[in-house]
């Protein structure tokens, strides 16, 4: 189950990498959305730490959408 | 001349001063200094947030940030974190019928667990304090750097890190690659001295006090004071913008980590054939792990909301297997401020030489640890974000959250443990879920 779970996931970043060149994407006047705060990749940085740390301090998993070394020796 | 002296001084009084004067002077044709055009102010913000689980650790954290930027593209900022922890935290022994006595982790007290209860160390207690200084800018209109370094105390544990990214964007800005590398150092310094592995827990009962003499029972589980671990880690990255509301986020990270990964204050029952605990002793874990990480998350502006999806999947060379999903979903509301539900499910599964306790008559394995969040592991967090603009400048927010921890150890227990169904574990709950409430308020000046 999770095998499958990861291939798909590899199947959906590797079609994303060979469209990336062709139709996706904005003209930069269509960025009104895309340049809101709530937008930007990481658009809760305090909570994103706070997360990080609980469950870094939890759970046996960290890292993915930032470094995944802790700081600390909670875990 | 005048005219620079009091932009500079505009500068220093106030941002929209330096606004107005830099209209006025584009307005008069007039050149400035860039060292005088590039001081532009600072932005705050500030996080209490306080953490609790049942019967268990307490928290309190506070989280200050600041940035600056300089001319159009670099930016400093600095972040300051203090947190204080005290409570309850499960030493890694089961529950047995009967009470149980330990020694703490300094040798000089002990505490008991009472009868069919999981034995929590009621001596936890820790302080930490952390900064990090992080500085990025563009290298051209296309590419940025950013560096950054981060030090964290506490009084038995201190890391160093070092680290730094490149991003390059391609086809109008509408992809980003990046790359990412962190180095770090840590040095551990266990309360007591660093237990010497599968040595058996010294309990004579005795509370010694502060100025107490260790016993050489105790001295013998010991061996140095401290012990280092190394880490590296690299991060790449690949943004896509899809659309006008969708963007998509795909980051691939590996690290190594080397040195006493053990977890010094950790314990694992021995029991005998009718599953009674003869013995407790300190746990082993391998001196190296290397993770692999596999994120993806995507952003999608609806009408009037925004929906945060992600899922990481995470396998490490302890054999443990992790899927992470994650959803934010913020409804914008129309007097400047919103809302935010939040789900969180997380699943792991046990390390290689995770055991629920060992068995007295089986060999003692070359590693092994009875601490549950290397078992299988099943969490969930639900949550809900309030957050409004003051002065449509300053921004509050109040985050409420529950989370739970459910281990699922029982396969576990029937088959890398002989004793599963032994009489002195009959009608114990040995892994029991735990819940933990948390409260944060954010202020952003």
């Amino acid at each position: 189950m999770k095998n499958n779970l990861f291939k798909i996931v590899s199947l959906i970043v590797l079609m994303a990498l060979l469209s990336s060149c062709s139709s996706l994407g904005v003209k930069p006047w269509e960025r009104d959305l895309l340049a809101k705060p709530e937008m930007a990749v990481n658009s809760s940085p305090l909570d994103q730490a706070v997360d990080d740390h609980i469950y870094f301090s939890k759970e046996a998993s960290s890292g993915g959408r930032s470094f995944a070394g802790g700081g600390c020796g909670c875990n | 001349m005048q005219l620079k002296n009091h932009l500079k001084m505009s500068v220093k009084e106030h941002d929209s001063s330096y606004k107005i004067a830099l209209a006025s002077a584009a307005l008069l044709g007039a050149t400035m200094p860039r060292a005088q055009a590039e001081v532009l102010g600072w932005d705050a913000s500030a996080s209490f947030l306080g953490y609790s689980e049942q019967n268990r650790v307490s928290a309190g954290e506070f989280i200050g940030t600041a940035s600056k930027k300089y001319h159009q593209t670099a930016l400093f900022d600095i972040k300051v974190v203090a947190d204080v922890l005290t409570g309850a935290s499960a030493n890694g022994a089961v529950a047995q019928k009967f009470v149980q006595t330990f020694t703490s982790p300094s040798g000089k007290d002990f505490y008991t667990s009472n009868a069919n209860q999981t034995p929590l160390d009621k001596t936890f207690q820790d302080l930490r304090g952390a900064l990090s200084l992080n500085w990025s800018d563009a290298i051209t209109d296309v590419s940025n750097y950013r560096i950054g370094g981060n030090v964290s105390l506490e009084h038995d544990y201190s890391a160093l890190s070092i680290n730094g990214e490149y991003s390059h964007d391609f086809f109008q800005k509408n992809t980003t690659f990046s790359l990412g590398v962190s180095v770090g150092t840590n040095q551990v310094k266990p309360e007591g001295g660093l237990p010497i592995a599968f040595s058996s827990m010294f309990i004579d009962g005795i509370n010694r006090g502060e100025d107490g003499n260790l016993p050489q029972g105790f001295r013998d589980t010991r061996n140095g004071n401290s012990d280092n671990v190394t880490d590296a880690e690299i991060l790449l990255g690949y943004t896509q913008i899809i659309n006008r509301r969708m963007l998509v986020q795909f980051n691939y990270g590996h690290s190594e980590s080397n040195g006493y990964l053990t977890d010094p204050y950790k314990i694992l029952s021995v029991l005998d054939n009718n599953g009674v605990a003869q013995d407790y002793l300190y746990e082993n874990r391998p001196d190296s792990r290397t993770k692999d990480s596999f994120y993806v998350m995507t952003k999608y502006h609806l009408e009037q909301s925004i929906v945060d999806f992600s899922y990481r999947y995470m396998t490490d060379s302890w054999n443990i297997k992790s899927s992470t999903f994650d959803v934010h979903w913020h409804f914008l509301t129309g007097n400047n401020s919103f809302w935010e539900p939040h789900i969180r499910y997380y699943t792991q599964s046990a390390a290689d030489f995770f055991t629920p306790y060992l068995d007295q008559s089986v060999h003692t394995p070359e590693f092994a640890s009875a601490d549950y969040r290397l078992g299988n592991l099943d969490t969930f967090t639900v949550g809900l974000k309030y957050g409004f603009t003051l002065n449509q400048q300053h921004r509050a927010e109040i985050r409420l959250e529950y989370y739970k921890q459910q281990s699922k150890n029982q396969s576990l227990i029937d088959s890398r443990v002989a004793t599963s169904h032994s009489s002195g574990l009959s009608g114990l709950n040995l892994f029991p879920d735990v819940s933990a409430v948390v409260l944060q308020f954010s202020y952003y000046f």
